[in-house]
């Protein structure tokens, strides 16, 4: 035993000898287990964009960039291992792509000064600024989600919703439970009926929920599911019958793999996004040239122009830019966590940045500030064609619910706040 | 030659009876707690505390208890994620709670209420052995967790289901929370577990023990004997459930800080600390730290050799680690049913006799 830990120090020194004058960029990402599905897309989009930055610009600002991979199988304690492995390595922006992972890193790094973004996941009222100094989450949450749903369901439903019924199929963990409260707000001010089903992890057993959905014959059913469940709930809403264009998934349940086990089955299944689809962006035929045909692809190269792909791609993209950002603010290129942490508070995407990048129109254009983590929340709908094998965007990015949301930012940041003893900032 | 009871006169009872009657062992012994008490707090560092002393330290309590109610008293158990849930939520109930108690009572405490919950399910083994009583266990594992997801109130009704260590001290120095130092985390888990270790081994070597041995080793002849089976079972599942409750409670606590239930204690778990003390060694209490030592670090091991020295991408060398543990299991099962322990004794055996084997 005292030989493996004597093995291990060299080991741990070898591994943590710093080399500095590179921007590192820690990817926590799962290429194993039942979230594989959805992570590999997504962490070869992320890689592949850092990868694009060093082979055709040579870096963010002159310095290249260094993507440190680690696999975290979406386990917590994994993700504990790879956060501390990495953090050493002068690491600048956490992405997780967990939200129970997140959760257990809201307070490491705000300790530790490292900012962490979590894009569309995470802990919603971390959008609040004030009480999570080191915590991002623009351009949109859970409970915009939630309430772009319900915005698209009263479009559709002539702005009335009296009487209309909704089920939540959701993933029971921290992620699947995160709309609820609200969709329980939202249900006081619309009127519609609300019922809860949870799926347990992994999510295949999913049979007495949607057994359930055959009775209650809801109007329209909500889902918050990732990984495996997502093909699971689909196949089963094939398998009743139910009407493909009433079932409407958050941005985790809407990718290429989830619909195309279902086969023409799942044609008019809809999902949410905050960024857009498909592969017709100027970005993708650089990514195919110095990455791809260099041979230089994260995983095989198959994934591109796919909705997690390109997601993941968005997240490097935001992060490069507020790395750029945080190169101005600060005059230096080989800026620190803290200096990125600046870069993000400060960082303003606005169409032209996006179109000189090579993806007008690929997202919505926003400023970040110290009060407003969370971005402009802006939710369109994508519907998917069975026939093509595409999905497209079917509404435009739409403003969601924010006097309801506000609220309940205000109210669990400050809970968060008072537990935890934390002042509050941005004076 | 130098490993041997000759030339070590011991002149009472309970010098004889010690826990290390060979002199180098005992030794071995005060010198492992000097290094860790006095030597690694000066040079841990946060990468070795939260990825590997402290998951050693916390899964070495859990092996231990299982270790009690599975190695000791043969009662098959699949419940310690549960069991390992009930510590971490009974010690976030009384730490949100009682905020001004320390939280080395609350730990304490928490290890009290699992023991209880462990003896309320612990009561179908009277009537049930072996498979089924594994399927029993299995029931408590399904059923605490759906009750930790299902009640609010355990998880203070919070918006996520989640559950967060709030900053707790001892002698003023945070032990939970996002602001602690390396070593006093370290340092407090290795005081649970030295304690537990002490208990475990003086409570198999005593009467306890000896009953749980007999229970195992065949219930009838025990009974015969006048074992009451009613008092040894319950008081196997009762301490086991102290020891599991414990390491559940700083592992929710100290190690993970935030906790999900159906993640954190889940199946897995189960059989995670099951393995831990197949591959350490039933009835054994260095079989627990060997087994706990060898899973914690296995993984940690691959992933450097794998990622950090030989550049290969992550998802292979995470598919890599799960075929190598397996296969080390299956060879273990195969080669050393006794489990690393076995191997400790046969090597201090042959030492005993070195150079002259016969």
């Amino acid at each position: 035993m005292k030989m493996k830990f004597a093995t291990m120090a060299v080991t741990a020194m070898m591994a943590a000898a710093p080399a500095m004058a590179d921007l590192v960029f820690p990817s926590l990402s799962y290429r194993t287990g039942p979230y594989a599905a959805g992570g590999i897309p997504f962490a070869d989009g992320y890689a592949d964009y850092f990868t694009l930055l060093n082979e055709r610009d040579g870096g963010i600002g002159g310095v290249p960039t260094r993507l440190l991979e680690c696999e975290t199988g979406y386990n917590t304690e994994k993700g504990v291992e790879c956060y501390e492995s990495t953090k050493g390595e002068g690491a600048l922006v956490y992405q997780p792509l967990s939200t129970g992972i997140t959760y257990q890193l809201i307070p490491k790094t705000t300790a530790d000064g490292i900012p962490m973004h979590t894009m569309g996941y995470g802990r919603t009222s971390a959008a609040n600024g004030k009480v999570f100094s080191h915590t991002f989450n623009y351009p949109g949450t859970y409970w915009n989600g939630a309430s772009g749903a319900i915005n698209y369901l009263l479009a559709e439903n002539g702005g009335d919703l009296n009487g209309h019924k909704i089920a939540l199929v959701y993933h029971n963990s921290a992620y699947g439970k995160e709309p609820i409260r609200t969709l329980e707000e939202l249900q006081k001010k619309h009127g519609f009926e609300l019922s809860l089903l949870p799926v347990d992890h992994p999510g295949q057993e999913q049979k007495s929920q949607w057994l359930q959905i055959r009775r209650e014959k809801p109007d329209t059913v909500l889902m918050w599911g990732w990984g495996v469940m997502n093909q699971v709930a689909i196949q089963e809403a094939a398998n009743i019958r139910f009407p493909m264009e009433n079932f409407i998934g958050i941005w985790w349940s809407g990718a290429e793999h989830d619909v195309l086990s279902a086969g023409a089955k799942a044609n008019g299944y809809k999902a949410l996004t905050f960024h857009n689809v498909g592969r017709d962006f100027p970005i993708f035929d650089d990514i195919q040239k110095y990455v791809v045909d260099a041979g230089k692809a994260a995983g095989a190269g198959d994934q591109i122009g796919n909705v997690l792909y390109n997601r993941g791609m968005y997240a490097a993209m935001l992060a490069a830019e507020a790395a750029k950002t945080a190169q101005e603010i600060h005059g230096t290129a080989d800026i620190t966590p803290a200096m990125m942490r600046d870069g993000m508070e400060a960082l303003s995407i606005t169409e032209e940045k996006m179109a000189g990048l090579g993806m007008p129109n690929f997202g919505p254009s926003f400023d970040v500030s110290c009060e407003n983590h969370g971005g402009p929340g802006l939710v369109g709908v994508t519907q998917w064609d069975a026939d093509s094998q595409t999905w497209s965007l079917i509404s435009d990015f739409a403003e969601t619910d924010m006097e309801v949301i506000g609220a309940l930012i205000e109210e669990d940041s400050n809970a968060y706040a008072s537990e935890n003893n934390i002042e509050m900032s941005c004076n | 030659m130098f490993y041997r009871e000759a030339g070590d006169f011991k002149t009472t009872y309970a010098a004889d009876n010690q826990t290390f009657p060979i002199k180098i062992d005992r030794m071995g012994y005060y010198v492992a707690l000097l290094v860790a008490f006095l030597i690694i707090p000066f040079t841990i560092n946060d990468y070795w505390a939260n990825a590997i002393l402290l998951p050693f330290l916390i899964y070495s309590i859990a092996a231990i208890g299982l270790n009690i109610l599975v190695g000791y008293c043969g009662q098959v158990s699949l419940g310690t994620g549960g069991f390992m849930a009930v510590g971490a939520y009974a010690c976030y109930k009384l730490m949100t709670s009682f905020p001004e108690v320390s939280i080395f009572f609350h730990v304490l405490l928490s290890g009290g209420i699992t023991a209880l919950v462990c003896i309320l399910f612990g009561l179908p083994s009277l009537r049930i052995k072996g498979f089924y009583l594994a399927v029993a266990t299995l029931a408590a594992q399904f059923f605490l967790v759906w009750l930790f997801n299902r009640v609010p109130w355990f998880y203070n009704y919070s918006a996520s289901g989640q559950i967060n260590a709030p900053e707790r001290t001892v002698f003023g120095v945070p032990v939970t929370g996002p602001n602690t130092e390396s070593w006093a985390t370290y340092l407090f888990c290795l005081v649970f577990l030295v304690i537990c270790a002490l208990v475990a081994r003086n409570l198999t070597r005593g009467m306890a023990g000896r009953k749980w041995m007999a229970i195992r080793d065949m219930d009838i002849a025990a009974e015969i004997i006048g074992v009451n089976p009613l008092k040894a079972k319950l008081t196997a599942f009762g301490v086991s459930g102290f020891f599991i409750g414990i390491s559940g409670a700083l592992f929710f606590a100290l190690y993970l800080g935030a906790v999900e239930v159906g993640e954190a204690f889940g199946i897995q778990k189960s059989f995670l600390v099951l393995f831990m003390i197949i591959i350490g060694g039933l009835g054994s209490i260095f079989g627990s730290f060997a087994g706990a030592a060898f899973l914690v670090l296995l993984p940690v091991v691959l992933k450097v050799v794998g990622v950090d020295w030989l550049g290969w991408p992550t998802d292979i060398v995470a598919h890599l680690q799960l075929v190598i543990v397996g296969g080390l299991i299956v060879m273990f099962l195969i080669l050393e049913p006794h489990g690393l322990a076995q191997l400790w004794r046969v090597a201090k055996q042959k030492l005993r006799l070195w150079p002259f084997p016969h």
